[in-house]
This record gives C-alpha cells, structure tokens and sequence, in this order.
C-alpha cells in the first residue's frame, strides 16, 4: 500500500494502464475541442470585424451628407421685380372655369417672376464689392431654390416690397467645393465652378453667410436631377412604405394560412409533397424572375401601372410568401403534439386546437419570419428595376397606385448619378436611412417577441 | 426497464402471488354484475401494413376502473386510444370492428369525433397542461362546448372539477397563474381536473403516473379511486401494483392480442393463461 499522502491514487496494474491510454488520448480530444473553439471564434471575430469596416465606411461617407452648405440671404422681394396682379379672388358671378383660368394664368405669371434675380440681388446685397458675371453668381445657389422664394410668395403675399431672412440651399458644386470633395488644385478646365463663383463662394463662407446646416431636405424632398443639392428621399421612402403595407397585408395573410393548411389540416400525399418541394424551389428563385414575372403578369396582363408601389409590393409578395411559409411551418412543427393530443382529448375540434392551442404558441417564431421577410422584400432591388420602378419620379406618391420609388432603387439610381463627387455621399446617406428603417424594424420586432414569450 | 419495474419483478419472485394479494386486500372487490358501458367486438388496427390489435373483444364496465396491462408494444395503448378515436389523428392507422359506447357505434360515420370526445375524456401518459392559467385550463373544455351559460356557473364547474381532482386547496389563490408552473403531479391533476370539467361518461388514462415519484402517483391513485364512484375508468399501466391497486378488472395484452380478460383478483391470483402468470409473476416484461 502506498503512503496514505501519496500524490498518486492507489490503482491496481492493469487498471493503471487503461488510464493511461485515456490519458494519452485525452490531450488530443481537449487540442481539438480548443481547436475547434479558436475557429469559432476565429469566425465570429472576422464577421464582426468586416461588419464594423462596413458601418465605419458608410457613415464615415454618408454623415457629413447630413450637412449641407446653406446660404443665409437677406431677400428683398421688390416690387419692381416681382410686378403680378394680385392673386384673383372667385368674384360673384363668375363661372367655375373663368376663375380657375384666371387663377391658372396668374400661377404662371408668378412663376415666370425672374427670381433668380431677387437671389442675385440679396446675394450681391451681401457681398457689394465683388464683381461677379450674373450667371457665375447664380452657379453658387441651387437651381431649384428659386421656387422656395416663390412659394413664400404665394403663402403671404404681404412681404411684398419687405426684405427677409431666408435660407437657401447652395448649389451641389459649392457643398463639394466646401467639403473638399473635389481637388483644389484642379486647372480650371476641370473645375465644375468657375474661378469667380469658387472665390465667391469661399469668402461668403468665411464671413458666415455660407454654413453647414443639416439636411432635413433629405427627409422632405424628392429626388431631383435640376437641383441635386436638394435632392431628397421622400418619394423613395414612401415608395418603399407602401410596398411594405401590400407585402405586410398580403404576403402574412397569405403565407400564415397556407402554412397552417399545409402543416395542420392537409393530407399528407403526393400532391402535398409536391407543393412542399416547389415552395421550397419557390424561395430559392432569384428576385429579378420574379421581376419578370410582375412585368408580364401585373402589368401587361392586368395592367396594373407601370412604376407603382402596388406592383412592386405584389412581386415582393410573391417573393416573401415562401420565406414566411417556410418558417411558419417550422414553427408549427416545433409545437409538441401533447399539446394538440390534450385538446383533441378534451373534444377540441382540429379548427379550435390550431387557432386556440398551436397558433398562440407560433405567435413569436411567425413574428420572427414576418419580419425577415418584410426586411428581405424592403432591401430587394433587382425585380423592382423590371417593373419600372427606376424610372425618375419626382413626387412623393399619394398611394400605393402612383408612380414611385422605393429606397434601395433610389441608392442605385443616385450611386450612378452624373455628378459622382456630391452623391457619393448622397448615396452612403441613403443606405444610412435603409439601414435605419431595417434596425428599428428588427427592434420592434424583438421587442414585440419578448412581449409575446413573457405572456406565457 | 425502469427502476420501478425492476424492484416490482424482483419484489413478485420473492413472494410470488402473496405480494399481490397485498395489494388486492387494499382495495375493495366490488359486485360481479356490472353494467357495461362499453362493448368493443373483434377490433383490428392497422399501421399501415403492419397489424398491431389482433381480434380484441372487452367490455368496460361502467362505473369501475379497467386496467389495461402488458409489455411494451402489446398495443393496449393502441387499444385504449381507439376508444375515444385519438388513433384517428395518426396518419396511416385504421380500425376495424366494432366499438359500442352505450350501444352506440363509435366509428359510425354519423359520430362527431367532437362529440364523442366530449363524452370519453382522456389523461395522457406526460402531464400536459395548456400553457395557460389554471383556471382557463379547466374552463377551456365547458368553454367549448358550451357547458356553462355564464362566467359564475362556469366558475362553479372549474372550483367543483378542481375539488373533485383534489387539488384546489393547492391553487385555490394562484387560478390566474400558468398551469405549466405547477409541479409534474400537480400538473397530472390538472389535467384530470380538465378532463372531468366537461363531465364525460368515460375517462380514459394512458400510464397517468409513469411521470411522477411515488408520492405524486400514490395521490392520483387515490383520485381514481374516488373517480370511480361517478366515472367509468380506463386505464393503461406499466405497474402491475398499480393495477392490482386501482381496478376492479384487469385486461392483459401481449403482442397485439387481448390474452386475459376478468376481475383484477383473479387475475392476479389465478389466470388461466400461461402467458399472464409469467407476466404477472415477472417472468417477463
């Protein structure tokens, strides 16, 4: 017998050896269960890493789009240069057309009013003493701000003859100009601003007149290829929410039911497996088919219209069902049978088990593939491009049967615009926006998850 | 085998049929004329091609407790399920023959599965509780098939279904809690509890205690007991202790085929197969 503080246990000999054998083995199995621990590991780290390359990248490039150069004017609105009648008022006696037509013929004329002049004039109102050719003065202000002064106008002709504070957008080649996103030293052949309108431009910063402001226009405006700089996504986004609604409304529906059918209720024979395969064949189908699909189907057959929402959520409908068939499934296989033995046991007929006993205990893992769908769908790009839905649309639609866009089209649209420097960043503010509305989906849907797991 | 069913056999060859007749005492025999509730003739069923009831013929007397026993596949599970057409939810299986509930055929086409379900309540093998409060568990069965007019008769029906089961002095404050979070005998109860809410004539039990300790067995045990005087008991049991202590007639499987039929004393003392004195002596099983 060994010392009762022997280090080694009392083994007898040949017990001593098969210990030894595990032992030996046993450095082996721990290096390969650390080993594949590193992979994993390993894995994760890689992921994670080109996840923050990509974010880094897209905000790095998209946040400064936030903030655009803005001019802070002092506009007169003169009355020798804004010369209209005033606005016709609907006088007793006269007929619906005749007042329409006079009200026509003055919108006109108030359009035609030469506003750029009225920007020229606050703008050399600021800055005296630079002598500047009208059309290189004009070039630091975007083209579309004209309108805004006119809109004012309308809303209150009372600051007729009054001078005002107002903000307006500098033009797409000033914001660059500023932010430094074009070279310098470029020759002047290849600078987008004349010599002139870039020293203009520099000083009205210098002195204030010029700030960084943030981009609201980006929320409120739609897109527009005359003036970049106030170029916005409220066209796209609603595009894209009201794609969201068609799919939401049709595709859950839709996709629940079959699903339930399929799992709980239909026979189990040829057929059935033969629509099991092809639904899985269904969400293996790349988008741009079903793009050709809704172009033959929803527009020339059932002419629907060209570039609206409503085509494009059918298609994207199309494409989601079988995501949320599938996983509803699973989630209704994931229920334990006891649970549907003990309220047929009770007398529960096949209808009240499903609805009262399986289908509140799928509520999360449906949720779960709604949104998954509904995300996939709201990220599609492809199939939208065949049903017209890249087509430049300049206002935001009124319903899902208007011409529209939708947010993913939109960054692919601004990603190929003309002027590279201005919507590189326009383009990363874009997806900015896209991301955002993906995150808070997937936050409402976890939350809605965790509420519906803790009722239990 | 479990731990359970090996102490029984070994207790059995110990003692051979002494042990049993224990067990008997504690329960008392009860009249041999007995009514009978329901009449199953010849019955056959199917898994596909593969045959698991062979010709069985009982009577389940009413207001008693039969216990189906045998080994392990000899289909008394199979058996009992057909009683209520649970079987009529697994893809495949068929029966043939005859089972009369009262004189009526329970494979009737004319029968509403429903309707029948109401009347044959049953109590499965793992408790399984709805993942609701215990006072919606009870009250689901009256709630669908309109047992109770309003909320305070159905009130009553959940308080009476609870007593009977006796376990409403255990959750007579906590009715809006899940019944998932009560203890597995508890839970057991519970489901007793919802099967007798909805008053059927019949309660079938498939190995009711194969889940729960001893302690939790011994109180359902007791409960069938007490059941027994307004309910007519069916129930399949691993545990030959179990069904010397519960029923008044005993039915033996062994291999798809009704072996033994008759008062559970006599069964246990005195079979007149060969095959059920090897299994009730723990020859096999």
């Amino acid at each position: 017998m060994n010392d009762l503080f022997s280090t080694k246990p009392d083994v007898p000999q040949e017990s001593e050896a098969r210990l030894d054998r595990i032992r030996a083995g046993l450095s082996r199995r721990h290096a390969r269960e650390k080993r594949f621990r590193l992979y994993g590991v390993l894995a994760i780290a890689a992921a994670l890493a080109f996840v923050a390359i990509l974010f880094t990248m897209i905000l790095s490039k998209g946040l400064p789009a936030f903030q655009q150069a803005t001019l802070s004017l002092p506009v007169t609105f003169s009355e020798e240069l804004i010369d209209v009648d005033p606005q016709p008022v609907r006088e007793a006696g006269q007929s619906a057309a005749d007042f329409q037509a006079a009200s026509l013929r003055w919108q006109r004329d108030v359009t035609l009013i030469n506003w750029n002049r009225v920007l020229e004039n606050a703008v050399r109102q600021i800055a005296p003493d630079v002598e500047i050719e009208t059309r290189d003065l004009q070039s630091i202000i975007d083209n579309g701000e004209r309108f805004k002064l006119r809109d004012a106008f309308v809303a209150d002709p009372s600051i007729l003859g009054r001078t005002i504070q107002m903000d307006v957008l500098a033009s797409a080649n000033v914001d660059n100009w500023l932010k430094g996103n074009i070279d310098r030293d470029l020759p002047d052949a290849q600078q987008q601003l004349s010599a002139d309108a870039r020293a203009l431009a520099d000083r009205l910063y210098e002195e204030g007149h010029i700030r960084m402001a943030f981009a609201w226009h980006i929320f409120t405006n739609v897109d527009s290829r005359s003036a970049p700089a106030s170029a916005g996504l409220a066209g796209a986004f609603m595009g894209s929410l009201y794609m969201m609604l068609v799919v939401i409304v049709l595709a859950v529906p839709i996709g629940v039911a079959s699903a339930i059918y399929l799992e709980e209720f239909a026979p189990k024979n040829r057929l059935t497996d033969l629509i099991e395969v092809n639904i899985n064949n269904l969400a293996a189908v790349p988008s741009i088919v079903f793009g050709l699909l809704g172009a033959a189907v929803f527009i020339n057959y059932f002419r629907l219209p060209l570039s609206a929402p409503i085509v494009g959520g059918l298609v994207l409908t199309l494409m989601t069902l079988p995501t949320i068939i599938i996983a509803t499934r699973s989630a209704l296989r994931a229920v334990p049978p006891s649970l549907r033995q003990a309220a047929l046991g009770l007398g529960a007929s096949k209808t009240q088990t499903v609805f009262h006993h399986v289908l509140p205990v799928t509520y999360p893992g449906i949720l779960t593939a709604t949104i998954i769908g509904v995300a996939q769908a709201l990220g599609e790009t492809a199939p939208l491009l065949l049903i017209g839905m890249n087509a430049f649309v300049a206002a935001v639609p009124g319903s899902p049967f208007e011409q529209s866009t939708a947010l993913p089209v939109q960054i692919f649209l601004w990603q190929g615009n003309e002027n590279r420097n201005f919507f590189e960043a326009r383009t990363s503010a874009a997806i900015i926006v896209l991301l955002g509305l993906m995150i808070s989906l997937n936050a409402i849907a976890i939350f809605l998850r965790s509420r519906l797991e803790r009722r239990r | 085998m479990t731990h359970n069913q090996e102490t029984e056999t070994a207790a059995m060859n110990m003692s051979s049929s002494q042990f049993v007749q224990d067990q008997l005492n504690a329960s008392e025999p009860r009249s041999n004329e007995m009514k009978t509730r329901v009449i199953a003739k010849d019955v056959n069923v199917f898994y596909g091609a593969k045959q698991a009831l062979f010709d069985v013929s009982v009577n389940v007397p009413d207001k008693a407790v039969i216990a189906f026993i045998g080994p392990s596949g000899c289909g008394k599970s199979t058996f009992l399920r057909c009683l209520n057409r649970m079987n009529d939810t697994i893809e495949g299986c068929r029966v043939e023959g005859e089972i009369r509930l009262d004189g009526q055929d329970v494979y009737d086409p004319k029968i509403d599965v429903v309707e029948l379900r109401a009347r044959v309540g049953m109590v499965f093998q793992k408790p399984n509780p709805f993942p609701k409060s215990i006072f919606e568990n009870v009250a689901y069965g009256p709630k669908i098939h309109g047992l109770a007019s309003n909320k305070t008769e159905l009130e009553e029906i959940v308080v009476t279904s609870l007593k009977k089961a006796g376990l409403f002095e255990e959750v007579k404050d906590r009715l809006r809690e899940p019944g998932t979070g009560l203890s597995g005998g508890q839970q057991q109860r519970l489901c007793i509890a919802r099967a007798i809410a909805v008053s059927p004539e019949v309660i079938l039990m498939d190995e009711p205690c194969s889940a729960l300790d001893p302690i939790a067995t011994a109180k359902i045990e007791e409960l069938i007991d007490e059941l027994r005087a307004n309910f007519t008991i069916a129930i399949v049991t691993h545990s030959m202790q179990q069904a010397a202590r519960v029923s008044q007639r005993t039915a033996f499987f062994h291999l798809g085929v009704l072996v033994e039929e008759g008062p559970t004393e006599q069964i246990f003392t005195a079979p007149s197969d060969k095959r059920t004195q090897d299994y009730v002596t723990g020859r096999f099983g």
